[in-house]
C-alpha cells in the first residue's frame, strides 16, 4: 500500500486518460458527472476495462467487460499481474526506485494464469490478457474502484491487489495517471478527513501513535483517552453484547444501511440511551430516545470535501425549519451542558483549528476556497494545492506490495440458498432514500423496490417481470417486485438497498473484512420463490 | 497556429480552431442559437454568419475552420440584415407567450427578437401545434417553442451518452423527439434543459416558481462524493430551483437528484423540534417482514409513487416535543449516567458523511474530549 483512502488524481484529470480500468464501480449510476468524464475521455480516444459481474452502464462505452463472479476479484485481478509480469510490461526502473518486496509478490502471481483466472472468475482467459495488455501497455491509465471491491470480507486484499496492478506498471504519482476509489457521500471523505474513524485523529494520524495523542491533548486541553476505539458495524456487535450502553447517531441511518436489518434492530433496541439527531424521522430514528432537529446541507455554512480531496464551501442558503439548529449548534451546547467550552465565533474558526492539527489542510481558508475549491494535501497560503498524489515519493518513502491470495467470500450459494445476492445503489434514489424518497417527481419515476434476475433465471423460478417473489436469506425474509434484466449474470441477483419497504439489508451479511471491517454487503446467499397471491 | 484577422483585428488561435472560436477570443459578440463550445458544430441556425474577403457569399463562423491570412468580417449590413430575416423566420411560427414562458429574460431568441427589433413579423405563418403528453415529472416539452437548434439531441448523445431523443420528420414537420413520439423515458439528468435556448425545455417543478430576481447562492451538491458545485435560486426562504455554472468542476453538468432533488429540503417531514420517547420501544417495533406492493411505476404507465408520509414514522405517538434546553438537559444527564456507571466506553457516535467537516470535527472532538472515548466512526464502510 502507499497512502491513505482517497482519489490519488483529480477529477479534470480523467478526460486525459488513454486507458481507464473501472472495477467494482457502477460509475454512472452512483457518481454520474465522473461517469460523464469518463465517457468524455472514451471519446477522445481512451479505451475503458469495465470488471463488474453486472452489464451496467458503462459496458456499452467499454473495449472489453470482465464479468466475473461477485468476490473473486483478487483471482481476476491476479491472473492480470501475471500475464503482465509474462509479458514484461511492467516498469522496472519505478519498481526499483520506489517500491520494495517486488520479488515474493511476483512469485505469489505464479499460480494465476489466464486459465486458473478463467476457472474462478468464470472470465475467458482471451478477455483477462487483453485486459492485461491494455493496462500494461497503457501511458496514463487510471484504475476507478467503490464499494464493489471493498464490501467483502476480503475487501482489503482487493485493494491490495489494485494497489500491486498499479505499483507493478509504474501507474502512480503522474497527471491523469493513478488509483481513485471513488467515495460515496458527498462528505464521507472529509468526514474520514476530520477523524470521524475510531484509529485515527483528524488526518490519519494514529491514535496509538506516541507523541500523536499528547499533541491532541495539548491542543484541546483535556485528557484523551489511549484505548482504540470501535468502528460501527463493531459498535452494533458490542450494543447487543451490552458493552455500548448508550449511541449517539448523528446524520445516519444504520438500520436501512446496515447489513442484517434485523441484527441492527435487536442491537439499537437494547441500547440503554439512543440519540438520533437528523433531518427526518429515520427507521433509526424510530428506536431513539431523543430525536434531535438538524438543518440540512441548505441551512449552514462549512465546507465538504469531494471523493477528489477538493475542499470545496458549503454555503447558507435558507433557514433551518421550525427549531432545528445546526448540527455544530447542537454539540456545541451539548459540550456546555459538560462543562465544556467549544464555542466558535464563525464556522470558520473550526475549519482553522483542524488546520492548525493537520498540516495538509494549514493553507486552506474560506477566501481562497470561496470560487473554486482546494485540493489537499495543502500546506501553505500560497500552495496551489495537490491535483495528483504521489508525485516522485510516497509519505511511507517507498510502496511495499503486498502478495494476496484469492479467498472465496464468507457466505456462497448451495443447495438451499442457491442464488448471489449484491446489493448497491441506483440513480434515481439516493442511500438510504430517507432524502430523494421524499422529493416526489424522483419517486414517481422509482416508486418501489426490485430485484432484478436473470431470464433464464426467472423462467426457472416462472416469474414474470413485475411478479411478487419472496427472497430469504438466512437472516430475513423481504418480498419484492422482479425485474427481468440481462444485467446480472445467470444465478446473481440484485436488489438496490434504498426501500425500507423491501430493505434489502434485511438479507445481507454481518461477515467482516478483518482489517477494514467492512461488512459483505456484495455477496450473500438467498433462496427466491414466486409469491402466488400477489401482495396487496 | 493559426493567425488571422477578424474586423481588423489580429487574433492567433490553435490549429482546428474555428471562425467562431476566433470571434469569441477577441471577445466580440456574434449571436449563435445553435452552437454550444463543448458539443460538435452543427451550423443550423445560421446566425453566426460572417463575410470573408474573397469569398462571395457568407459563411456559418462556427462550422468554417480559421485559416492563416483570413480576413473576416462579423458585421456589416448585409450580415446584419441576413441575421434579422433568418431570425423573424424563426419568430414566424413561435408561440408569442413570453409573458408567461418559464424562460423569459433567461431566452436567447427572446434576447434576439429584442436585438434586432422584430415586432412585426412578415412571415407570420402558420403555426405548430404539438400535442403534450409528457407524462414524466421532470422535463417538460413545449415543442412549440423548439428552433431545432438541436443542442438537446447532441447533448443527450454525445456528453450524456444516452442518445434519448433525436430529430424525426422532415421539412416544416421536423421536431425532436423520443423514438416513436413516446413520453421521455431517461436518465432525467436535465443537461438538455440546461443548454435549450428557448423555453422549449424546462423544469417541471419550476413551474410558476419564479424566473427571476432569485437570490442565487453557490454551494454543493449534498448527494455523492463528485462534489458538483451548484447554485440555489431561493425566493422567500425558499429553494426554487437548482442550476450550476459552466465554469465549474462539473462543467455545469447534473444529475436527476443534483438538478431536481431538492424537494426534500422543505419536505413537510422534516424534522422541526426536539422530540423525547414516552412511550416503551416496543410499540414502535419497526415490520420485520415487509412486503412491498409491486405498484406500476411511472415507466410502465402507471402512476407510481408511494406519499411519502405513508412510509415515516408519526413521531407524536411515541415522542412528546419539548424545548432545547430540555433536550440538552436530558441527553446531558443521561450521557453522565452511563458515563459513570460503565465508563466513557460504553458510550460511542456515530457521525455523518452528510454533514460538513467542520461539523464532524467537533463531533469527534466532542466524543474524544468530552466523552472521553475513541468510539467515533461514520458510515465509509458502507
Ligand atoms: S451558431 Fe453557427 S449556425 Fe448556429
Amino acid at each position: 500500500m502507499f497512502g491513505s483512502g482517497a482519489m490519488t488524481n483529480s477529477i479534470p484529470e480523467i478526460e486525459n486518460h488513454d486507458i481507464i480500468f473501472v472495477i467494482g464501480s457502477n460509475t454512472t449510476e452512483t457518481h454520474p458527472i465522473i461517469g460523464l468524464k469518463m465517457k468524455k475521455a472514451v471519446r477522445r480516444g481512451a479505451e475503458l476495462i469495465v470488471a463488474d459481474p453486472r452489464k451496467i452502464d458503462l459496458v456499452r462505452f467499454s473495449s472489453v467487460w470482465l464479468q466475473q463472479r461477485p468476490g473473486t476479484d483478487v483471482a481476476l485481478l491476479n491472473s492480470i499481474m501475471h500475464v503482465i509480469v509474462k509479458e514484461d510490461l511492467i516498469d522496472k526502473k519505478f519498481i526499483m526506485e520506489r517500491t520494495e518486496g517486488f520479488a515474493s509478490f511476483k512469485e505469489s502471481l505464479l499460480a494465476y494464469t489466464p486459465e486458473e483466472g478463467e476457472r474462478i472468475t468464470g472470465v475467458s482467459r482471451e478477455d483477462i490478457i487483453k485486459a492485461a495488455f491494455l493496462y500494461g501497455n497503457a501511458v496514463r491509465p487510471g484504475i476507478y474502484y467503490t464499494m464493489g471491491i471493498t464490501q467483502h470480507t476480503h475487501g482489503t486484499e482487493n485493494v491490495y491487489a489494485i494497489a500491486n496492478l498499479a505499483l507493478m506498471t509504474g501507474n502512480l504519482g503522474r497527471e491523469s495517471t493513478g488509483v481513485n476509489p471513488l467515495r460515496g457521500q458527498n462528505n464521507v471523505q472529509g468526514a474520514t478527513d476530520m477523524g470521524c474513524i475510531p484509529d485515527f485523529y483528524l488526518g490519519y494520524q494514529k491514535v496509538t501513535m506516541p507523541g500523536i495523542r499528547q499533541k491532541f491533548e495539548k491542543a484541546w486541553g483535556i485528557h484523551l483517552s489511549d484505548t482504540p476505539g470501535l468502528t460501527a458495524t463493531e459498535m452494533t456487535r458490542a450494543a447487543l453484547e451490552g458493552k455500548i450502553k448508550a449511541l449517539y447517531i448523528m446524520g445516519e441511518n444504520p438500520v436501512l444501511s446496515d447489513p442484517d436489518m434485523n441484527h441492527t434492530i435487536q442491537a439499537l433496541k437494547k441500547l440503554d440511551f439512543l440519540v438520533v439527531q437528523d433531518i427526518f424521522p429515520t427507521e433509526t430514528a424510530e428506536l431513539a430516545d431523543v430525536i434531535l432537529p438538524a438543518a440540512c446541507f441548505a441551512e449552514k455554512d462549512g465546507t465538504f470535501t469531494n471523493t477528489a480531496r477538493m475542499v470545496q464551501r458549503v454555503r447558507k442558503a435558507v433557514e433551518p425549519p421550525g427549531d432545528a439548529k445546526e448540527d455544530s449548534l447542537i454539540i456545541v451546547e451539548l459540550a456546555k451542558r459538560f462543562g465544556v467550552d467549544m464555542t466558535y465565533d464563525i464556522i470558520e474558526d473550526v475549519f482553522r483549528e483542524a488546520g492548525n492539527l493537520w498540516p495538509a489542510l494549514a493553507g486552506i481558508n474560506y477566501r481562497r476556497i470561496a470560487k473554486n475549491g482546494l485540493q489537499w494535501p495543502c500546506p501553505t497560503h500560497d500552495h496551489p494545492g495537490t491535483p495528483y498524489l504521489f508525485k516522485g515519493a510516497f509519505p511511507r518513502g517507498k510502496a511495499t506490495f503486498t502478495a494476496v491470495q484469492f479467498r472465496p467470500s464468507d457466505e456462497l450459494p448451495d443447495h438451499e440458498y442457491p442464488f448471489l445476492l449484491s446489493t448497491g445503489r441506483h440513480l434515481f434514489h439516493y442511500h438510504t432514500g430517507s432524502m430523494t424518497r421524499r422529493v416526489d417527481p424522483i419517486n414517481r419515476v422509482s416508486p418501489c423496490a426490485y430485484i432484478e434476475i436473470h431470464p433464464e433465471d426467472a423462467q426457472t423460478l416462472n416469474v414474470r417481470e413485475g411478479d411478487a417473489v419472496r427472497v430469504s436469506s438466512r437472516r430475513g425474509t423481504i418480498e419484492i417486485m422482479v425485474l427481468v434484466s440481462g444485467r446480472p449474470a445467470k444465478g446473481v441477483v440484485f436488489i438496490p438497498f434504498h426501500y425500507r419497504e423491501a430493505a434489502a439489508n434485511v438479507l445481507t451479511n454481518t461477515a467482516l473484512d478483518p482489517i477494514s471491517k467492512i461488512p459483505e454487503l456484495k455477496a450473500c446467499a438467498v433462496r427466491i420463490e414466486r409469491v402466488e397471491t400477489s401482495p396487496k | 497556429m493559426v493567425t488571422l484577422k477578424i474586423d481588423g483585428q489580429k487574433v492567433t488561435v490553435r490549429k482546428l480552431s474555428t471562425i467562431l472560436d476566433a470571434v469569441r477570443k477577441l471577445d466580440i459578440p456574434i449571436p449563435t442559437l445553435c452552437h454550444h463550445p463543448e458539443l460538435s458544430p452543427f451550423g443550423g441556425c445560421r446566425l453566426c454568419l460572417v463575410e470573408i474577403n474573397g469569398s462571395p457569399k457568407p459563411v456559418a463562423s462556427c462550422t468554417t475552420f480559421a485559416r492563416n491570412g483570413m480576413d473576416v468580417t462579423t458585421t456589416s449590413p448585409r450580415l446584419e440584415k441576413l441575421r434579422k430575416t433568418t431570425l423573424e423566420l424563426i419568430l414566424s411560427d413561435h408561440p408569442k407567450d413570453c409573458m408567461v414562458c418559464e424562460r423569459a429574460g433567461d431566452c436567447k431568441l427572446q434576447e434576439l427578437a429584442y436585438f434586432y427589433g422584430i415586432r412585426e413579423n412578415r412571415f407570420g405563418g402558420e403555426q405548430r401545434v404539438y400535442e403534450k403528453k409528457d407524462n414524466n415529472p421532470f422535463i417538460a416539452r413545449d415543442m412549440e417553442k423548439c428552433i431545432l437548434c438541436g443542442q438537446c439531441v447532441r447533448i443527450c448523445d454525445e456528453i450524456q451518452g444516452v442518445g434519448a431523443i433525436d430529430f424525426a420528420y422532415r421539412g416544416l414537420r421536423t421536431k425532436i423527439c423520443p423514438p416513436f413520439e413516446n413520453d421521455l423515458n431517461c436518465e432525467f439528468c436535465g443537461q438538455c434543459v440546461a443548454v435549450c435556448p428557448t423555453g422549449a425545455l424546462t423544469g417541471k417543478m419550476w413551474d410558476q416558481k419564479g424566473r427571476q430576481n432569485f437570490k442565487e447562492v453557490d454551494t454543493v451538491c449534498p448527494y455523492c462524493g463528485c462534489g458538483c458545485n451548484i447554485t440555489l435560486h431561493i425566493w422567500r426562504n425558499e429553494v426554487r430551483r437548482v442550476s450550476s455554472k459552466e465554469e465549474t468542476l462539473n462543467e455545469g453538468w447534473l444529475c436527476a437528484k443534483g438538478r431536481f432533488g431538492y424537494g426534500f429540503i422543505h419536505s413537510p417531514d422534516r424534522l422541526k423540534k426536539p422530540l423525547i420517547r414516552t412511550a416503551p420501544k416496543d410499540i414502535s417495533a419497526f415490520p420485520i417482514h415487509q412486503t412491498n406492493p409491486p405498484l406500476p411505476p411511472f415507466t410502465k404507465g402507471g402512476r407510481g409513487g408511494i406519499h411519502p408520509s405513508s412510509f415515516s414514522l408519526h413521531p407524536l405517538s411515541s415522542f412528546k416535543e419539548v424545548s432545547w434546553d430540555e433536550a440538552f438537559d436530558y441527553i446531558a444527564n443521561r450521557l453522565k449516567q452511563i458515563k459513570e456507571n460503565y465508563g466513557p466506553d460504553a458510550i460511542g457516535g456515530l457521525s455523518s458523511a452528510r454533514c460538513t467537516s467542520e461539523e464532524n470535527y467537533l463531533f469527534q472532538k466532542f466524543f474524544r474530549a468530552v466523552i472521553g472515548t475513541n468510539n467515533i466512526d461514520h458510515c465509509a464502510r458502507y
